[in-house]
């Protein structure tokens, strides 16, 4: 029976394609139509590693499997945390699961952000609405090593107070000294005090060497192309910039073609691209 | 005034404006303090100057009936704050408010709508720099039209 089982694992490492079933532990609700999900390891799991910037396939028993970011912590290998913004049928029915039960997950696929190429420069981040989900890894990852980087800063938009994700953590890093958080948001009433306006505006508001900085950029990619435009004018190198792109993913392996876009697959050879890559490809209006 | 002249000498909205255009710009301005809550113009009334904000946070607002007041942009050191001075029929079209105690330079704009007139190298180089400054809130209010947070795939 244990040879058996042996073989079985040897199976499930070798082959991306195959799921396997994670518990939840649990739910958290960021705002009205996203949440997060904490999964619980399987016991043939020792610990679940990833770059900032993955993604895992999540699958409901029946219903269907979608591609989402990884949002949690990478030094915390044992929790896995995906954080789900509900717009279809999948992701609607990963809402509708409770603590304890079950979830298919494979992966984690694609490239990640370069974190390591990062090391001796200044970081910033730009990211609005949900974009922040695949940033916060990153975040988390540059805090562990914050002694590796210069400047970081974290320039997040969203549409309104009640659309900001991760209040808490955005709280925390505010308070810190080491990371420049600065939050903006398009529209408000009531009692807020900070920032109005897209998240383009806080470019010039923000301390980071443009000359010596890497910067990282993910959200709609409307957003991504008028970020891109103010870097160009603060004259950061195309070299420099890395955005995400979302695209359609399936298998998640670079086999299916669902989220071909020219040569290059989203799921494989993405989401992260280095922009001066995929410049040509960025615009292109049939893609 | 000697202190008025360098803050707006080195202010990067005036810079490369050459020394005789400051001296006439310093002749129309003045320091202003606002605490929070004080409204610095109220939309309807009559725009007669706008502010180098120094320190402190204003929010620019329109008020909706039934709704109360909606803010739409901020403005923080180091902005400019209102351009409706340099356009007839000189009113405001929004509220601005204090949210902290915000420190600026105001400047008067009757008296440098007047200096631009009778000096059209100034004037052209007021309206050059409040074309940029025009033209990006265009581009950000453009932006902020679009939702482009609304209609991410990140599920």
């Amino acid at each position: 029976m244990a040879h058996t089982n042996n073989i079985a694992e040897r199976i499930i490492e070798s082959n991306p394609m195959i799921v396997q079933q994670f518990r939840i532990s649990r739910k958290i609700k960021e705002t009205h139509d996203t949440f997060s999900i904490e999964l619980e390891l399987p016991d043939s799991m020792d610990g679940f590693s990833f770059n900032p910037g993955q993604f895992n396939m999540l699958y409901v028993y029946g219903v269907g499997e979608v591609p989402i970011s990884i949002s949690g912590n990478p030094s915390k290998n044992k929790i896995l945390t995906h954080t789900i913004r509900v717009v279809g049928t999948v992701t609607k029915a990963i809402n509708n699961l409770k603590v304890g039960d079950y979830l298919g997950v494979r992966g984690p696929y694609g490239a990640g952000w370069p974190v390591k190429q990062a090391i001796g420069k200044d970081v910033v981040v730009v990211t609005g609405g949900i974009g922040l989900a695949p940033l916060r890894p990153v975040i988390s990852y540059l805090l562990t090593n914050r002694e590796k980087y210069g400047k970081v800063a974290l320039l997040y938009g969203a549409r309104t107070p009640e659309d900001i994700l991760y209040i808490k953590s955005l709280e925390k890093w505010r308070g810190r000294f080491d990371i420049e958080t600065l939050v903006t948001v398009d529209r408000a009433v009531g009692d807020w005090r900070g920032n109005v306006g897209v998240v383009t505006t806080l470019i010039g508001k923000s301390t980071f060497d443009p000359l010596h900085c890497i910067a990282m950029v993910c959200g709609p990619e409307i957003m991504m192309r008028f970020t891109i435009m103010e870097f160009i004018k603060k004259e950061i190198e195309e070299k420099n910039i890395y955005v995400s792109m979302e695209r359609n993913m399936k298998c998640g392996v670079g086999l299916c073609g669902h989220c071909q876009i020219g040569s290059t697959f989203v799921c494989k050879d993405g989401p992260v691209y280095c922009f001066e890559d995929i410049k040509d490809l960025f615009q292109r209006r049939e893609m | 005034m000697e202190n008025l002249e360098r803050i707006l000498t080195e202010h990067p909205f005036l810079k490369g404006l050459d020394k005789k255009h400051i001296e006439l710009i310093v002749g129309c301005a003045s320091n202003v303090i606002f605490k929070a809550g004080d409204f610095i113009f109220r939309e309807g009334e009559s725009a007669d100057s706008f502010y180098f904000i120094r320190h402190g946070r204003v929010l620019i607002e329109t008020y909706v009936p039934q709704k109360g007041p909606i803010m739409i942009r901020s403005r923080e050191e180091g902005e400019i704050l209102g351009w409706s001075w340099l356009v007839p029929p000189y009113r405001w079209h929004f509220d601005a408010r204090a949210v902290e105690l915000t420190r600026a330079i105001a400047l008067d704009g009757k008296c440098l709508r007047e200096k631009c007139r009778e000096d059209h190298d100034l004037g052209y180089e007021i309206m050059k720099r409040f074309a940029k400054i025009i033209a990006e809130r265009l581009e950000a209010t453009r932006l902020q039209l679009m939702d482009i947070y609304g209609n991410g795939t990140h599920k």
